[in-house]
């Protein structure tokens, strides 16, 4: 019998269902009941699928009967409610989908339905994935579980929340420029942005198409190996998804780290970086190095335009993306227009919020005529030094320390008015996006005050095993010595 | 006119012959229910994605290998932003300034002179939806959304209406030769844009250009430039300015009015589409493409009238069409008298065809057959009305036919007994013919030999029913 499901990782959950200790319908009910009691207070749900779950769970258990197995089968998932499950509403946490259903499950649902997971419930997130708070989502703010008066972080904020509130064994979120990772550093718990190409983004609602990725939150890092091997792999449905051959990464969590050699870029470790931030990444490479890992300094010198750089090509791609949502196909429509033209200004205005509308209106100034060639293109020559920057320093190490944020978790509200500082809290993170590689977030300690750190690893594209083996050695094995 | 010159400019949309739409595997067939040959993707739906279609990849390469152009090694698709309710993303996916191809010419004749434009590229795109009527509302099929379609546009180089009518017909034949379009202008198969100006004879700057959109059959683009022209001439004759716009030709009133001044123009915002990859072209995939080609229409005319010695009005009516043409060579091929079998296909085949509707490839007929008819005919053993019978079962069921001939009973009769028979008969029953031939009205012989034809079921050959009747009228 379950007696602590906040506790519970998925493959304990999973061990307990493979010795028959434990049933998914069980699990599923017991993860109700959490979500009953403790959700009123962070708001982590945007719609918890209660029924639905139900039937999906009973029918893992009977699958099981009839001699299905697998870490996932019947294991309760929660999913940022911006990836497409069929028969379920996809808010994108805005207005202009009011109403809109899902005709068709993204090709990572569908893959993880394949192998038995149960779609538990749909989680809060900034409107769009625009935002790195969840305050900008248009159904409801979530809040940090460690301390409720501070921001969950985002855009993936309900899926930290819920996972490290014990709402949920694990949950997926989207990373455009850090709305997993920074979210897991501000909630404590892990968050993985995997390399561009590695997980089909079909069906996940595009905010930017060349930076988003569809990744794991979890309690720890062999779900969110477990959960990555589940999700990987080339997508015909995806052009952008790669053929790159997709290990077993629960086998590579060797537990050790000799002969690895980890970087820390001297540009991640600047004033301004918060002082136990810095004390902490600090102790966690140390901590690596008593576990037989190589710590070296490493440059990455494009780092300071990597901000500017992000929110021009991020902004322009989704001033294209978001065109589509006009309220003639589906979602909210504005009554009272007499043309077409006039019911999407009507539908947009009253269906976008103010930071959506933000991101809008940039993105179509930096891609106007006489514009683009000073924005857009120069953005993209940047992105090219960034990129080589990593490919650099990937040459001499095989991934890099850093901090996730510059800052812990902040009051609610801190920085609703001033959206410039609410981007450069992205200055960490959006790198990663940029260049195509993979990293993660684990927690590392926390503040004086008791908010958690976030330890980022970075690692090459389509090096997710390394990164994966790094955070396991240092924080699954750091936080239950063997 | 003779003070002004023109200059026009066509872009040439071309919906290609794949089974499936340009970036999903929605059927492009026509004629659905509205709204039926959909799906996420060409709806626009949240998190769908776009996946190219590689026969239309494959199809747009051929047409450039047929115009000469430059095949693109790296090309890409790019984002055309603007809001239409036909428009499922509100974007289009296109491509900007890295096409499929660059550059080629197309050959044609106008009076009598060879003309040739150059064509500045071709590029990919998809088609929009269609804004339409529904019972009780208006509303949107978007079973076109996603077609693939082919751009081609030229240089501005088109000296008159007559030019650019000239080269679509000769475009629409290249198109059908190479097998990548049906070219079907019923169905909106062929769209174009038109560039136009006019300068005073001798200036070498270009005119102020309008553009005359969307036109849907090749005389509507000559009747609409031809009164597009007209209007600009007269407007710089009456000492006015032309504008730079976009126009709209309205077929029923035959005039061209103003959509959009250049100040309205949309910034289309193009970026390049980072859904899909590049498209990087196999420098050996395209040599074998190249490979399979046929050659062009005109070229064929005009090989045809060299080593068939036809005449260059027959050869132009066989190479319009790639597989009457094909049919029409692998014919003369086995026989001497390629004239024959240019007679047989102009007239007969081609007015079976254009009644039936049916393709050459399904035609039972095959070119031995019609061979070996024209030797039936040439070595009399049928005669031109039976042989146009056997043409007809030919063409119908198909088969051998000296053999029809052999079970039809339709060998023509030259022996002289049996024929002297049936001119004795016929004479006999009609006294009165026989009279009035032999008082001078040579043409009661024709309806004798009618009868002698009715006595011999048309088998009678009629040289020797001619001989032998004028033989006998004459004799008594």
């Amino acid at each position: 019998m379950l007696t602590s499901v906040e506790t519970l990782t998925l493959h304990e959950a999973a061990g307990m269902m493979e010795r028959g200790n434990l049933s998914s319908e069980e699990l599923v009910r017991a993860l109700v009941e959490t979500i009953h009691s403790r959700d009123p207070r962070i708001d982590a749900y945007v719609g918890v699928d209660e029924d639905d779950a139900l039937g999906q769970a009973r029918a893992a258990d009977e699958a099981r009967k009839n001699g299905a197995r697998g870490k996932l089968l019947g294991v309760p998932l929660a999913v940022k409610d911006v990836i497409n499950v069929k028969g379920r509403p996809c808010t994108c946490a805005s207005r202009i989908l009011q109403g809109y259903v899902s005709p068709y499950d993204a090709t990572v649902i569908a893959r993880l339905r394949a192998a038995g997971a149960v779609f538990l419930g749909r989680t809060n997130m900034d409107e769009f994935a625009m935002g790195s708070t969840t305050e900008n989502s248009a159904l409801k703010i979530t809040r940090n579980p460690v301390d409720t008066d501070r921001v969950p972080g985002g855009s993936s904020g309900g899926s930290a929340a819920a996972v490290a509130d014990g709402e949920a064994l694990a949950a997926l979120g989207s990373d455009t420029g850090g709305s997993i990772r920074q979210p897991a550093a501000f909630c404590g718990c892990v968050g993985l942005k995997p390399s561009y190409g590695r997980v089909s983004r079909y069906g996940l609602t595009a905010f930017a198409s060349s930076l988003d990725q569809i990744g794991p939150l979890t309690k720890d890092v062999r779900d969110a190996a477990i959960i990555l091997s589940t999700i990987a792999g080339r997508d015909p449905m995806d052009s952008t998804s790669l053929d790159e051959p997709v290990p077993e990464y629960e086998q590579g969590l060797s537990g050790d780290l000799s002969g690895i050699k980890l970087g820390i870029p001297r540009e991640y470790m600047v004033s301004g970086l918060d002082a136990e931030i810095e004390r902490a990444v600090r102790g966690a490479a140390e901590a690596c190095r008593n576990q037989g890992a190589e710590i070296m300094e490493v440059g990455l010198p494009h780092t300071e335009y990597a901000i500017a750089t992000y929110y021009i090509i991020a902004t322009a791609e989704a001033s294209a993306n978001l065109a589509r949502f006009d309220g003639v196909r589906y979602g909210f429509r504005a009554p009272g227009a007499h043309d077409p033209i006039e019911m999407y200004g009507r539908t947009r205005a009253a269906g976008f919020g103010p930071e959506v509308k933000r991101r809008i209106i940039l993105g179509t100034y930096v891609l106007s005529s006489g514009y683009y060639d000073a924005y857009y293109l120069s953005a993209q020559k940047v992105r090219t030094l960034i990129r080589r920057d990593f490919e650099e320093v990937f040459k001499e190490c095989d991934a890099l320390l850093a901090p996730c944020t510059p800052t812990p978790a902040y009051p609610i509200g801190d920085k609703v008015k001033d959206p410039l500082r609410m981007y450069l809290g992205d200055i960490f993170t959006v790198t990663a996006n940029l260049a195509g590689i993979c990293a993660m977030s684990v927690p590392c300690g926390a503040t004086a005050a008791g908010q958690p750190i976030g330890l980022q690893i970075l690692g090459p594209a389509f090096g997710e095993e390394t990164v994966l083996r790094v955070g396991h050695a240092y924080y699954d094995c750091g936080r239950n010595p063997r | 006119m003779q003070e002004f010159e023109t200059v026009i400019g066509l872009e040439t949309h071309v919906q290609l012959k794949t089974r499936s739409k340009m970036f999903c595997a929605c059927s492009t067939a026509n004629g659905a229910e509205p709204n039926t040959r959909v799906c996420p993707v060409c709806l626009g739906y949240p998190g769908a994605m776009p996946v190219m279609n590689e026969e239309a990849v494959r199809l747009t390469v051929l047409t450039g290998l047929m115009l000469g152009s430059r095949i693109s090694a790296y090309s890409r698709f790019d984002r055309k932003s603007y809001f239409y309710p036909d428009m499922p993303k509100n974007y289009q996916i296109s491509q900007y300034d890295k096409p499929l191809c660059e550059g080629g010419a197309v050959d044609f004749d106008v009076g009598g002179e060879i003309r040739r434009i150059g064509i500045r590229r071709i590029h990919l795109e998809e088609d929009v939806a269609k804004n339409t009527h529904f019972k009780a509302c208006s509303g949107v099929d978007f079973n076109r959304a996603g077609v693939p379609l082919m751009e081609i546009v030229t240089e501005p180089g088109l000296t008159s209406p007559e030019e650019a009518f000239e080269y679509l017909l000769a475009l629409k034949r290249i198109l059908l030769y190479a097998g990548v379009s049906d070219c079907n202008l019923e169905e909106g198969n062929i769209r174009c844009d038109v560039n136009c100006s006019v300068r005073p004879r001798g200036q070498s700057a270009l005119g102020t250009k309008s553009e005359i959109k969307n036109l849907n059959t090749f005389k509507g683009v000559l009747n609409a430039l031809r009164y597009e022209l007209a209007r600009q001439i007269e407007v710089l004759r009456s000492g006015g300015e032309i504008r730079q716009e976009t126009r709209r030709w309205d077929v029923d009133t035959g005039v061209t009015s103003s959509m959009r001044t250049k100040e309205d123009e949309h910034d289309y915002r193009y970026f390049p589409e980072p859904d899909l990859m590049p498209v990087v072209l196999d420098a050996g995939l395209v040599e074998e493409w190249r490979c399979s080609l046929p050659e062009a229409p005109r070229k064929r005319r005009l090989r045809m009238v060299e080593q068939y010695g036809l005449p260059d009005y027959d050869a132009g009516v066989l190479a319009a069409d790639r597989e009457v043409a094909d049919f029409f060579e692998k014919t003369a091929a086995m026989t001497a008298n390629a004239k024959a079998v240019s007679n047989w296909i102009m007239t007969e085949m081609l007015r079976l065809l254009g009644e039936t509707g049916r393709p050459v490839a399904a035609l039972p007929l095959r070119p031995q057959d019609l061979a070996a008819l024209i030797e039936l005919v040439e070595t009399g053993q049928v005669n031109a009305g039976t042989a146009k019978e056997i043409f007809a079962i030919l063409f119908e069921k198909g088969g051998d036919p000296a053999t029809i001939v052999k079970e039809r009973g339709l060998v023509q009769v030259s022996d002289e007994q049996a024929i002297e028979d049936f001119v004795d008969r016929a004479m006999a029953g009609n006294p009165g013919s026989v009279q009035d031939y032999r008082k001078g009205k040579k043409a009661a012989a024709k309806f004798l030999v009618g009868q002698v034809m009715r006595l011999s079921s048309g088998k009678a050959d009629p040289r020797v029913v001619n001989r032998i009747l004028k033989e006998k009228l004459a004799s008594e």
